[in-house]
Parts: C-alpha cells; structure tokens; sequence
C-alpha cells in the first residue's frame, strides 16, 4: 500500500507557492482545485488564488460569483486568509503578452493579422501556453504565497506538459523561419537553403491552404520576430519554474479505466521531467457506508423476496449489493495506478453525497480531501 | 426536394462530458446499429486508444479493422484517424504526390500544416468521416452507417463546425471548398449528433448548454442519452422494519449495519429523485431521451453488448 497523502501537510508548507492539479477531462480536477485553495486560505491562512482554465461558470457559482475573468477576484465570505479566485481568458492573456512587448501600433498590426486572431483563440496548445504565462504573471506580483493551478480540459492529460513547448518550437522553429524568409524579395535564399523539398512544400500549401495564409503567417511571425524574439526560450523558463520545489504537482483521477490510465502515463511523464509530484487524489469512489459483502447481501435479499417479491428490506439489500459491486470494481481499478506508481502518496475521496454548488460544499470537500 | 421521409442519418455523432461514458456509448451504439448485414464503422478521431480496449482489441490504427461482431449478425469495423495521416492521404488523392509525401512529413511539413490552421486539423478528421460515409464498394455502401466516438460536448461544435475556421483561413484553394461540401453533410439531416450524459449536475448542465449550441449552429441533433441510472426501487421502510427483516433473513442486525444501510439507501432514493429531475430537465430540449443504466462491474465486453441491446433501433424490448 502506497503512502496516504498528507493534503494539510502540503497546503500548509510555506516553501509551496503552486500547486498544480493535473488529470483528464470530468475527474473533478476544477472542483478540487478550488477546495484545495479555500482550505489553504482558511485553515492555513494563506493568500491563495486559484487560477482555473474551464470555461467555468461552474467554479464561479461554487465560489459565490456570477463569473470569473482574466483578473483575480476576491471570493466573499472565506474565514481566515484570503481567496482570489479567476479565470484564463486566452486570447485575452495573448494579447496583454503582444501589448506589454511592442509599441502601440505594431500591437494593433499584430492584432488585426488573422493569423494571429486564429492562433490566440484556436491555436491547439494556446491554451496552455497561456496558463503557463499567467501563472508567471501571477507569481512575478508577489500577491500570493500560493497558486493553485487548475489545468487545461486537454484530450489527454500530457498536452499540459506538451503543447507548451509544441507551440513555442512552432513559432520559434525551422518552417516558420522558412516562411519568415519566404515573404516576398527573401523567397529565393529560402530555396537555396532548403533545396526542392521547400519548393514543393510552398507550391503545395499555397494551393492546398490558399496563398493568403502563408502571407499571413509570414507577416504574423516577422512581426513577432521583432517584438519579442524567442518564445521558445520563454517556455522553457515556465517549464524550469515549474521543476523547482516551489512547486508541487497533484495528479487527479476517477475510478474509470481511461482516467486511471492518464494518471500513471502523466506520473511517468512527470517523473522523467523531473517535475515536483507530491501526490495523487482519486476522486468520486463509490461511498459504501454498511459492512456487508455482496454475496451475503444478495443472498439475504432474494431469501426475503422468496416470501414477498417486494419486501423494502430485499430493496435495501439490493442497494448495497449494488453498492459494493461498484466499489470493488472501482477499487480494482485503483490498484492499477498504485501498482504502475507505488511510491506517489495517494489519497482516495469517496463521492460526497451532494455536488459541490457553494463555498460550504468546497468546506466538506476540502475536509474531506484532508481527512479532517 | 420531395416529399419523402427524411433520410436517416448515416453519421452518428457521439458526444459528452468526460467521465459521461461517451466512448461505451459510441460502442454500444455502433454494436446496436450493426444489425442482419449490416456494417458499421466506428471511429475515434482523438487518439486516445479508448475504443481498443473496451473490445479487448489490439490498439486501432488509420486502417479500418474488423472488432466485433453487431448484436444482430451485422459487423462492427474500428478506425483511428489522426489528422497527418489524413493529409497525407489527402494530398496523395489530389495531387498524387506518392513518396514525396513523406519527405514532407520527415521535414515537419505536416505537422506545420496541421498546426497552422487550427481548423485544418479538424476539416480532415471530418473529411475522412464523410468519405467513409459515402464511399462506394462493388454496388453498396461501404458501411450503412459509421459512429464517431467525438470530441467532449465543451469542443464538439468547433469540431464539427469545420467551415467558420477554414473560410477564415482557406478561403481558397482545394481544403476551403472540400471543408464546404463537409460541411454540407454534417449540417444535413444525414448526420446526427447524440449527446451523452449521467444524472448529475454538471453533465447535464453541459447538455443543455452543448444542445443551444448546436441548435445555434444548425446541426443536427438526435437523441439525448442518459447513462449510468441506477436501478434502484424506491420504497419506505423505517430501521425497525430494517432491524426486523435482517433477523429474518438470517443477517446479525447490528446498529451499525442497519444505520450503515439506512444511509445507502436514503442517499439513493435522494439520487433517484434527482434523476427524475434531470430527466425532466433534459425532456424540455425536445429531444428523445434514452436511459442506459449503470453497470456495476464497469463496462466490458459482455457490458457493450448490454448497453446495445438497449439502444437497438426499436428498444430493448423488441425481440
């Protein structure tokens, strides 16, 4: 048996200020997230923030606000620290980069480019390039002693640790300096350089895509050439503020096969990058509150129907069968991710009861998570 | 057009929170649909190897293969398209490019293309479904109906909203007019997006916003499904009585066990009432809405099959 996760422990380490809850989509990765950063403003005393990426109404009515926007918030009534609470607003968060790097008008060349307004909005890995610069953002203000990063719903877990730097290579990379070159007057040293190969990929793209975009792109990544050079270098230095001990990474799951498979393959990665993982929260198990096995449960309850088919008791019975079933196909489940990673502390959650709606719902989910 | 009944959809599109089962779902659905001599071709479009392992299958690949048979004698074939693939496939089919696209490919040609058009990555995937769709094998259709286990309800009316990002993009060329004609079907009532959720709050929440959003977009919307309900009987009964039958059924009636009980069983005539609220909830779209119930086991192969026999065209009950 793994090591039980210490979560008061962590939350209340002063030499923490970001902890990153990491897992695929619908494990209850945001809910944990703002539990987590309510009790280490509220037991801890901390000035916490926490920085979630849904498109997150959600979050927002648990923490008593309408919404939440690209600027921290305090949440009402938490006893003890203090709680911001936001929410990423990617194109809005690339833009305040373009903005704060170049003058005026060239910020508004770049804005009108529809390259750029593709990238900033849809660019796959945007996203969470732009949680990484938000999160340097909100630890470069000293406001806080503790983030708490909730990450991107991405199709698997491992882009928040990709994309990053996908994008970063993309912008900062060999095809885009190719086309940086490729505007018009520079095409002819591109070709020498790259030989056919280049050729052929310009005469195809421009057909295939329509020769605007390549214009588009060049210009898009001239301009930013000369603004702020070297995206590449900027993730990179996200990427090394997240390895140091500040940081503390939490892996969240579900007792689902799919979910518990992220959570070993995002602990491998995180483990070959050398990335600060302090634990592993396994969500919404099956609450089981009576001790009695299955079988006995079901043989008692088809002796009680023998006699009367609809005896309430034999329904009771039923419940908990059904109950226990689950929770031990659950449990199996569980035990995969703690044999693949025996020595991630763990902590497993069952479902409470109710779903989260307000801040005295966070309260029970953050005790809860504690063991308190 | 005439007056004839609409044509019924061929595309089945499967969408849902995470954690909703929407990938069982799509299974199921592809196993249901798969009928006396029938083929069915279910696909996943985001690599995430989910179907492979739900028919104890080896991992999926971008050729189509053989995972199981319907539930009817019909046959179930499985496809994991990735978007370089396609646009290999694609330049290949229109421009002949044989080996030279592989040497785009080892430049990072492809994977520059995919990238900078966010919409091209998505106009291939969904241009690979309608060639599957509407492809022709010796007189008959390749498939009578193709699933696509889709991208989560939060990112499927981009996905499947192809033509706002490339007529931005592409407003020329090949990908911009072949993005229009994909487009075309998904819009058309041969396509039908069915969204997938469970009883609780959150996933129906998103099923009500992902239908306006569809609705909005013009895309058709097929049925509402509603998974992992419990079969719980409601039915009153006091501790006493609780106490009382134990005895009788030969079960210690200890304090703890009865009171242990009496929680579980509040808590699920609690989670009963709230599916009839969501239930409620979700009839108000208008749409048809199916129960699938909650497998206890989780779900496997003998649990697909299940989970088809309740979607059969017709209902469980048909046969």
């Amino acid at each position: 048996m793994s090591t039980e996760l210490d979560v008061d422990a962590l939350l209340g380490n002063e030499g923490k200020h970001v902890i990153a809850c990491c897992g695929s989509g619908g494990v209850g990765k945001t809910t944990t997230a703002a539990a987590l950063a309510l009790r280490a403003a509220e037991v801890h005393g901390r000035r916490t923030v926490v920085l979630t990426i849904d498109p997150a109404r959600r979050l927002a009515q648990s923490l008593g606000m309408e919404a939440l926007d690209n600027t921290p918030r305090p949440v009402a009534d938490v006893r003890g620290g203090s709680l911001d609470a936001m929410m990423l607003d990617m194109k809005r968060t690339f833009d305040e980069v373009v903005a704060s790097h170049t003058t005026k008008d060239r910020a508004a060349e770049i804005f009108a480019n529809p390259f750029y307004q593709a990238v900033s909005s849809t660019f796959s890995g945007t996203q969470e390039y732009m949680a990484m610069e938000k999160l340097g953002q909100l630890r470069a203000t000293g406001r806080w002693d503790l983030i708490v990063l909730d990450t991107p719903p991405s199709r698997s877990a491992l882009d928040f640790l990709d994309a990053p730097a996908r994008l970063a290579r993309f912008l900062d990379g060999r095809v885009i300096r190719l086309l940086s070159a490729s505007t018009p007057g520079a095409r002819r040293s591109m070709l020498s350089l790259m030989g056919a190969s280049a050729a052929v990929f310009t005469r195809v793209f421009n057909k295939v895509l329509g020769g605007h975009l390549l214009t588009d792109v060049a210009e898009f990544t001239a301009s930013l050439e000369d603004t702020f050079g070297g995206f590449r270098k900027r993730a990179e230095a996200t990427f090394r503020a997240l390895q140091d001990d500040q940081t503390s990474f939490l892996v969240i799951a579900a007792p689902e096969p799919a979910a518990v498979g992220e959570a070993v393959y995002f602990t491998r990665r995180l483990t070959e990058e050398r990335m600060p993982l302090d634990g592993m929260i396994l969500n919404r198990l099956t609450p089981v509150a009576a001790d009695l096995s299955t079988e006995r449960a079901l043989g008692a309850a088809a002796q009680l129907e023998e006699a009367d088919p609809d005896d309430p008791v034999a329904a009771v019975l039923r419940t908990h069968a059904d109950l226990a079933r689950r929770r031990t196909a659950e449990e199996r489940i569980a035990a995969r991710y703690e044999a693949a990673c025996p020595e991630v502390p763990q902590r497993r959650l069952p479902a409470l009861g109710v779903e989260v709606v307000d801040l005295d719902d966070l309260r029970a989910f953050g005790a809860a998570a504690a063991g308190a | 057009m005439t007056a004839s009944a609409l044509p019924v959809p061929r595309l089945h599109v499967v969408t849902g929170k995470g954690g909703t089962g929407k990938t069982s779902v799509a299974a199921a659905l592809a196993l249901a649909l798969a009928g006396p001599g029938r083929r069915v071709l279910l696909v996943e479009v985001e690599g995430r190897q989910g179907i492979a392992p739900l028919f104890e299958a080896a991992s999926l690949g971008y050729e189509e293969r053989h995972l199981a048979s319907g539930l009817d004698g019909g046959e179930v074939f499985g496809q994991s398209v990735d978007a370089d693939e396609a646009l290999l496939d694609y330049l290949t089919m229109f421009y002949r490019l044989g080996s030279a696209g592989r040497v785009l490919q080892k430049f990072g040609a492809i994977d520059f293309a995919t990238t900078i058009a966010p919409g091209l990555r998505d106009i291939l995937l969904t241009g690979k479904l309608k060639e599957a769709v509407s492809r022709a094998e010796s007189g008959r259709m390749a498939y009578d109906a193709v699933v696509l286990d889709a991208p989560p309800t939060g990112r499927v009316v981009k996905f499947l909203n192809v033509t706002v990002e490339s007529g931005r993009l592409a407003k020329t060329g090949p990908i911009g007019k072949h993005s229009r004609s994909v487009a075309r079907m998904l819009h058309s009532s041969l396509t039908a997006v069915h969204l997938v959720t469970t009883p609780a709050a959150m996933p129906v929440q998103e099923t009500v916003d992902a239908y306006r959003e569809l609705m909005a977009a013009d895309l058709p919307v097929g049925r509402i499904i509603l998974n992992k309900v419990t079969g719980a009987k409601p039915a009153e009964i006091t501790e006493d009585e609780l106490e009382s039958g134990l005895a009788r059924a030969g079960v210690a009636p200890d304090s703890a066990l009865v009171k242990g009980l009496m929680t579980e069983y509040e808590a699920a005539r609690t989670e009963i009432r709230a599916v009839d609220a969501y239930r409620d909830r979700l009839e108000e779209l208008g749409r048809p809405v199916e129960e699938l119930p909650l497998i206890p086991e989780g779900v496997d192969l003998s649990g697909l099959y299940q989970l088809a026999r309740e979607l059969r065209p017709g209902g469980p009950h048909e046969h």
